[in-house]
């Protein structure tokens, strides 16, 4: 170890370096002390006996293990009180894990107890070349550079840069069939004037009699369901935007927000789903309030009054979507969405 | 090492060790490593346990990618798990269904899989706190620290993704969340979801899209940055805490042969078989009580994987902020949870060994291990960034926290506004006074001895309690470290006037320095032990020794 990286000065200057060995100097290595495994050959050969105990137990357990596999039904099922399991994953679990674990033990113990402990010294090399070695390489490289001419010829160099320069955009470029351009796609959803409201579980229309005041019915477009056979892409694409909540509120609690009066139909007014947020499907809906919350960071919105945000991370209120009945008396979009739904996005504006 | 033994005068490896050695000479390898020495530490065990966990997360990947299908394409679930029968669902969940029911042990691999991931992510992180308030970091292992911060960022990556990719209710809401981040980002954001989705969310790439990233590239990645990590830690030597005959050029401990290989070796089947035990017993991503992705659905208390939790909690705390100008929409509520703080809190700790470098001046080799008591301002700054990302955490709970312990969401989303920059200054003040106390116990330790307990009193009434002297070998160890001196800016102008460059850079590191180090205590100088002994030694009162008689009183005193 050189002078310089000894712990006596730092190289530049004597802040952050004095000497370790000071104010007490170093007694060395504390002496060994034997152990009892040392001295008494019975107490060796009981840890010996321990270890090998530990390896057998493994070997049976490891063959407990294909037993297991073999011999427990895959759907048996072990209950201890209010707990239970699956057997086939337990038993083949226990086994191994003990197994593999036993093994482990026997060989530290091994380690520990019988295999010599007088601690070894080692010593230290600088990290860094010596002079010699930097010496040798320095000249090398500069050789290597003089005898390709590669700082000389000027026009070799700079045309080579630019050349490996470009392989770039071809590399970036490959990726641009990674998926389609945006376009419109987050400004649209399958909502369109005329769209019937259906429950998105039964998938049955929704009439305003349907509805009691304090309830709220998660629903979907009535396109949406014959999607699903087409295709599940495009049906699953149309879900994430197209999720609505229909709620119903005592119209004299309701804060109509200006040019949105014929918006609800009796107090049943109609929102996204899709949080304004990061895109979670809000769902945890208090009656009293009118509050809706989002599971995912908990933004609260206020269904009373156009949705807008009563807490949480998002900033946008959740977009509405203008409800009318159509002639057999079922609720209907009387348009799509009149902004883009879910997160927000740069170009949104 | 002395060797008693006579060395063979001529040796030759066994025919098939000879028949390697004859190609790839790997007895000039094994020369120098197979006794190579390592200090013995608990704490050092810390990156095995990551190490270990990375190798069971291998070998249990390679059994389930024999199962899972990465597709997207929709069927009709048939397998034995009645509850979903006859649900349409991807062909990702429909195989992980199949794995967890279907396939012997598969159950048991995707538990163990999924804890060995929880553990590899939990060691790293330990280990990384190990490296830092040691000091491990300093030259000349500054890169191997970087090595080991990437490695613990493309860990995180390769979690997140991998519970992605079963495509049931909870991993698709946080590719939801994570999908709505990309997307909010600025000027590329929805280019950006376009090409990583293939389309608008969810689509039918993302599955395989990250199943290739999943268990090949970042699988890859890290292998590669092991190797060096490891190959490093080699050529360094490992660091030592010092003490008795551990010096800065050298390293105690016992052989790789046989010590080491038993102890390491038998500690890797420690580690699997603690994680298979707890495949076997804990059950941990239950996929088929979720169900299927469904856009349009969410689960309450819906929680990722815990060391998602602080990035959950950063944009939960978040007030909602955005603004809209010149036709373009800046979601701050997402660009400063998810797009800045994290890396800038990331970068910050990537980047902590040169900082420190340069605030010190220090530019010595260390092979020599800190307490962290010895270096209060680092292990403050510490105990800041712990209480930061801690609280960061907890906001990823806030929903739980609130109906768990019956307060209110918004109270505990407000605290957590102000805590997260009020706990960290708190938290730096506290840990770095407790440093300081600590280091005058050292000092007290070393001056007087221990607190015998032994109350004398004197002749004219006073009570005064012996001390028994500590070992040399204890005091040693007490006082093997710096005496930490501050950077000090040199003269303002050299000798012919010139005035000397980057003066006010050299101005602030000075003052940086002098934070970091003036508060130190700083060990007794031999002086100071000298006088400290010698007044014990005046003072039969003071100091216990072997031959001290209880019943003796000595009546010199005052």
């Amino acid at each position: 170890m050189s002078e310089k990286n000894l712990p006596v000065k730092a190289d530049d200057g004597d802040h952050g370096a004095v000497e370790v060995a000071e104010p007490i100097a170093d007694p060395g290595l504390e002496p060994h002390e034997y152990r009892i495994q040392d001295i008494d050959p019975k107490a060796a050969d009981r840890v010996e006996r321990q270890v090998a105990t530990m390896f057998t137990l493994a070997g049976l357990l490891s063959l407990g293990a294909c037993v297991a596999y073999f011999a427990i039904p895959r759907d048996a099922t072990l209950v201890f009180g209010p707990l239970s399991g699956n057997a086939n994953n337990m038993t083949l679990g226990l086994t191994l894990g003990l197994a593999l674990f036993l093994i482990g033990a026997g060989a530290i113990q091994w380690a520990k107890k019988l295999m010599v402990d007088t601690e070894v010294v080692e010593y230290r090399h600088d990290a860094n070349s010596s002079p010699e070695q930097k010496a040798d390489i320095i000249g090398g490289f500069q050789e290597g550079v003089a005898e390709s001419g590669f700082t000389r010829r000027k026009l070799i160099r700079r045309s080579l840069l630019g050349a490996m320069g470009l392989l770039g955009l071809p590399a970036i470029v490959l990726l641009r069939d990674l998926g389609p351009l945006p376009g419109r796609a987050l400004y649209n959803t399958i909502w369109a004037k005329g769209i019937r409201v259906v429950n998105d579980v039964t998938d049955r229309p929704i009439k305003p009699s349907d509805l009691i005041v304090g309830q709220l019915v998660n629903a979907a477009p009535a396109n949406l369901a014959p999607l699903q056979e087409e295709s599940a892409v495009e049906y699953q694409n149309a879900k994430a935007k197209a999720a609505v909540i229909v709620v119903r509120i005592k119209p004299s609690e309701i804060r109509t927000q200006a040019g949105r009066e014929n918006w609800g139909v009796d107090g049943i007014l109609c929102y996204s789903k899709i949080c304004t947020h990061v895109g979670c499907p809000i769902s945890l809906y208090e009656q009293t309030t009118h509050h809706v919350l989002c599971p995912c960071h908990q933004s609260t919105f206020d269904l009373a009054d156009s949705a807008k945000v009563v807490f949480g991370p998002a900033a946008r209120p959740l977009p509405q979507l203008p409800l009318a009945v159509d002639s057999e008396g079922y609720l209907v979009a009387q348009s799509g969405f009149t902004e883009p739904v879910g997160p927000s996005f740069w170009e949104r504006g | 090492m002395s060797d008693t033994k006579e060395k063979p005068a001529t040796a030759e490896f066994p025919p098939p060790v000879k028949w390697v050695d004859d190609r790839l000479g790997i007895g000039k390898l094994g020369r120098k490593n197979l006794r190579k020495v390592f200090p013995d530490h608990w704490s050092f065990m810390l990156g095995e346990i990551a190490l270990y966990s990375f190798i069971i997360l291998i070998l249990t990947g390679i059994f389930l990618t024999l199962w899972f299908k990465p597709s997207m394409a929709e069927v009709e679930y048939q397998g034995s798990y009645s509850l979903l029968k006859g649900l349409h669902m991807s062909e990702a969940y429909a195989s992980t269904l199949d794995i967890s029911f279907d396939i012997r042990g598969g159950l048991l691999m995707r538990q163990i899989h999924h804890w060995a991931a929880v553990l590899f992510i939990a060691a790293m992180m330990v280990h990384l706190l190990r490296i830092f308030f040691t000091g491990a970091f300093r030259k000349p292992r500054e890169l191997n620290w970087v090595i080991g911060f990437g490695m613990l960022f493309l860990g995180i990556i390769e979690g997140f993704i991998g519970y992605g990719l079963p495509d049931d209710l909870l991993s698709g809401t946080g590719l939801r969340i994570t999908q709505g981040m990309i997307q909010a980002s600025p000027v590329v954001g929805t280019y950006m979801s376009f090409f990583i989705f293939g389309g608008e969310f969810p689509g039918d790439d993302f599955v395989s899209r990250f199943f290739t990233v999943h268990v090949l590239l970042i699988p890859g990645l890290i292998l590669a940055l092991v190797t060096v990590h490891l190959f490093l830690v080699v050529y360094h030597k490992h660091t030592q805490y010092p003490g008795p005959g551990r010096t800065n050029n050298n390293v105690v401990g016992y052989p790789l042969m046989p010590v080491y290989m038993a102890k390491a070796g038998g500690f890797f089947f420690v580690v699997f078989g603690i994680t298979a035990l707890m495949g076997a017993l804990l059950q941990i991503n239950p996929v088929w009580l979720y169900g299927p992705y469904n856009p349009a659905e969410v689960t309450a208390g819906s929680q990722p994987d815990w060391y998602m939790g602080w990035l959950e909690g950063s944009v939960r705390i978040m007030p909602g902020f955005e603004s809209e100008f010149w036709g373009v929409t800046l979601s701050w509520n997402l660009l400063i949870p998810a797009l800045i703080i994290p890396p800038a809190f990331v970068t910050l700790v990537a980047l902590y060994p040169f900082i420190e470098g340069w605030i010190t001046g220090d530019k010595r080799e260390h092979h020599l291990l800190d307490r962290p008591r010895n270096v209060p301002t680092r292990t403050g700054i510490g105990a800041a960034f712990i209480t930061f990302y801690g609280l960061l955490w907890i906001g990823g709970g806030n929903d739980l926290i609130a109906t768990h312990f019956g307060v209110s969401l918004n109270s505990v989303t407000w605290f957590l506004r102000f805590a997260v920059f009020l706990g960290p200054v708190l938290a730096f003040w506290v840990t770095r006074r407790i440093a300081i106390s600590l280091q005058r116990a050292d000092n007290e330790r070393l001056l007087h001895g221990l607190e015998s307990g032994i109350i004398v009193r004197s002749p004219d009434g006073s009570y005064s309690e012996k001390h028994t002297p500590i070992s040399n070998y204890e005091a040693y160890e007490l006082t093997a470290r710096d005496r930490l001196v501050p950077y000090e800016v040199g003269p303002e102008t050299d000798d012919n006037g010139v005035r000397a460059p980057r003066r006010a850079l050299n101005k602030l590191r000075a003052r940086l320095s002098r934070f970091y180090y003036a508060d130190a205590v700083q060990k007794p100088t031999a002086a100071e032990i000298e006088e400290a002994h010698s007044h014990g030694h005046d003072d039969d009162l003071h100091e216990l020794t072997d031959s001290d008689n209880f019943h003796e009183i000595t009546p010199d005193r005052h």
